[in-house]
């Protein structure tokens, strides 16, 4: 419970008592209380840093498995798709080619993982304590930027290995980190509340997020499907992203008409996302 | 107090499922298929769950400064209202008015986390509890001072000896600064001494600061030391509100008279009712260490349950356990044909030493447990005439073994 709560909104017709609060029975649109979240922003970071800091306690490797995670899936996929079945990179070395797709895709696969797996991982906090239950699927994607942030530094390593100049638009992985992080976040929310109550979801997660992969130019270019299909590959959010990820740190032009379509798509997938998660949060200490 | 109420609860009810919304045993397909056969219909609404109201039409008011104790036995609709005035879940019906903020304890130490230092959770764990980090900033050394953990704050919570790690945990919730303070009775946890230690800090917080504090418990001394007033829960109702001595004297003489008894009926293998009875069958609440007692169970088997098996637990306010029994310990296999039953359980003197215990209550087969509840009751014993306590009722243990000693002299 906040204990130095914002004060609420009829605070300032009522200076005299400060502080009001109605407990009841709540119908309508569930509504994001954005000045409660930014009170509890403190929490957020220690939240994060727990992620954080527990997530490769007693591991041999500890936090070498950020950087593990894409570097060994580039290998294989260099090997048996660069190599065997010789997909081309674009014309990119196809290992910087499929690290800079894998590079977010695993991002946004682990922050998606965790986000999802969130709510229930955390039931005991949550029915024991109130805060606003959003920071818990918001601190699972935030700890994985530290991963993501780690395994950038081997693309810088490996663009610097393959003699290949880094543009000034590299800064456009800025906003496209963002918005993965808030895709993920979104996503990762709708399924973590339906995890809790039918826990289906925690085993169908990890074939979902291979079949979107596949279902995702992160391994092959757009240009391998024939053109009629490619408005599918359009509809899933993550194309844009991932196209846009691969070209801004070699100053391609980004192809802004099919981030638009990504991101229309995204904003819808986030909001019932949203909406599912705020529904079962009401009820959610009955549920678990 | 009424228009200055720092909390008014006005006919807060809380109806539950039974097989409703928690329908967490059924699958997606399940759900799936009845979403396609009546895709306009509220999933939850069916015919076939039973609905039990856990809060019915309750409403008090505390001022400010106020020390309220909630009790009342278990299933009377405490941890409903705690969880209410808590956030953590609705009510069906009915309001709180909070004029001040509030924070809950229904448990010490939440979020704690094994692998963390003591620094680290006491920042993580007042966050939670709605600290910002320059609070805690400020109050640490305070904290870490009442927490008496001050050489091992850069350790591991998991190192701790529980004894660390429920005096590290409340030190950090006794520090929270809230108007209203809900209390579990989580605070019986932890030993005797920093038990009063707890206890004195939260008489200092109503007094001084006048904070006002909702307490619920089962230590009934424990309430009637911090609470001016009382209110009486019974099957979700308010029946009693007044002066604590009057409201726990009614509580302990009435029909709320501690014991368990079943609110709902499960369809299974179920406990109806725990008790606890002195050799006579007189009902008792506390027992004397020297002294046998008995444990009365009723039960109901609704169907022939092959391989039924009953069973008791004595645990510690923490949860540790002193020992377990089942019938099968004493050659007695519990009957599996339908009906109701009663299970008398002798507890033989001189084996327990005084102090609060947990009787827990089980009855399970091999492929699942049936029933669990616990605690079932929440007993008392307190010292017997015995040599133990000859010289302080304080004596240390849980369990009294008579032991054979020598001594000789190497003279």
């Amino acid at each position: 419970m906040p204990s130095t709560q914002p004060l609420s909104h009829d605070s300032a017709k009522a200076p005299a008592t400060p502080y009001r609060l109605v407990l009841e029975a709540s119908d309508g649109p569930p509504k994001i209380d954005l000045a409660e979240l930014w009170h509890y922003r403190d929490l957020l970071y220690f939240l994060t840093r727990r992620e954080i800091s527990i997530r490769y306690k007693q591991t041999l490797l500890g936090l070498a498995w950020a950087v593990l995670q894409p570097l060994l899936s580039m290998v294989v996929f260099s090997l048996f798709l660069g190599r065997l079945a010789g997909v081309n990179g674009d014309g990119l070395p196809y290992p910087v080619f499929s690290y800079l797709g894998l590079l977010p895709w695993t991002y946004f696969a682990n922050a998606m993982t965790r986000s999802s797996a969130s709510l229930v991982g955390n039931a005991n906090l949550l029915s024991k304590v109130y805060f606003p239950r959003l920071l818990i699927p918001l601190s699972a994607t935030l700890s994985a930027l530290v991963d993501f942030a780690i395994a950038f530094v081997v693309l810088l390593g490996l663009m610097a290995w393959y003699r290949i100049p880094l543009s000034v638009s590299v800064l456009w992985l800025v906003p496209l980190t963002l918005a993965t992080a808030f895709l993920a976040t979104g996503i990762g929310m709708g399924l973590a509340a339906l995890n809790v109550q039918y826990r289906d979801v925690q085993h169908a997660i990890p074939f979902l997020m291979q079949l979107w992969m596949f279902a995702t130019p992160v391994v092959y270019p757009v240009d391998t499907l024939p053109e009629r299909w490619r408005f599918l590959l359009d509809l899933n959010p993550m194309t844009g992203l991932i196209e846009a990820y691969r070209a801004a740190p070699l100053g391609r032009p980004i192809d802004l008409g099919s981030l638009a379509v990504s991101a229309a798509v995204g904003l819808v997938l986030v909001a019932i996302g949203v909406w599912r998660f705020r529904r079962m949060e009401k009820i959610f200490a009955d549920v678990v | 107090m009424s228009s200055e109420a720092m909390l008014r609860v006005t006919e807060l009810s809380k109806r539950y499922r039974v097989g409703g919304p928690a329908r967490l045993s059924n699958n997606l397909r399940e759900a799936l298929t009845e979403r396609l056969r009546a895709p306009f219909r509220r999933a939850a609404s069916r015919e076939d769950e039973r609905e039990f109201w856990a809060l019915d039409g309750v409403s008090f008011d505390l001022s400010p400064g106020q020390v309220l104790g909630v009790i009342g036995k278990n299933g009377a609709g405490k941890s409903t209202l705690l969880k209410i005035l808590s956030r953590i879940t609705e009510p069906t019906r009915g309001r709180v008015e909070l004029h001040g903020r509030v924070a809950s304890l229904l448990e010490v130490g939440t979020g704690f986390h094994p692998e963390l230092t003591g620094r680290e959770n006491i920042y993580l764990n007042g966050t939670i509890l709605g600290m910002r980090k320059r609070e805690i900033d400020r109050k640490l050394d305070e904290i870490v001072a009442f927490s008496e953990v001050e050489r091992f704050l850069d350790t591991p919570v998991k190192r701790y000896s529980s004894g660390m790690y429920v005096r590290l945990a409340f030190a950090v919730a006794a520090h929270l600064e809230p108007e209203i303070l809900v209390v579990d009775e989580v605070l019986a946890v932890g030993d005797a001494e920093f038990q009063k230690k707890c206890l004195g800090k939260m008489g200092d917080i109503a007094e001084r600061e006048g904070r006002t504090i909702l307490f619920v418990s089962h230590n009934m001394g424990a309430v009637q030391r911090l609470c001016g007033t009382a209110i009486l829960l019974r099957a979700g109702r308010l029946v009693a509100a007044g002066e604590t001595r009057e409201v726990v004297s009614r509580y302990l003489a009435g029909e709320d008279r501690p014991g368990y008894s079943a609110t709902v009926r499960t369809g299974k293998p179920q406990l109806l009712r725990a008790e606890l009875k002195d050799p006579q069958g007189a009902p008792v609440t506390r027992a004397l260490s020297t002294e046998p007692f008995q444990v009365h169970l009723d039960y109901t088997v609704p169907q022939p349950a092959p391989g039924l098996r009953v069973g008791i637990g004595l645990l510690t306010l923490e949860g540790v356990a002193v020992f377990t029994s089942e019938s099968r310990d004493a050659g007695l296999t519990a009957p599996v044909e339908a009906g109701e039953y009663t299970a008398r359980v002798a507890i033989p003197g001189d084996v327990l030493m005084a102090g609060d215990f947990h009787l827990a209550v089980c009855l399970w087969n091999q492929a699942e447990i049936l029933d669990l509840q616990e605690p079932a009751l929440t007993l008392s014993v307190d010292p017997g005439p015995s040599p133990l306590y000859a010289e302080s009722a304080a004596r240390k243990g849980l369990v009294h073994i008579p032991c054979a000693w020598e001594v000789e002299s190497h003279a």
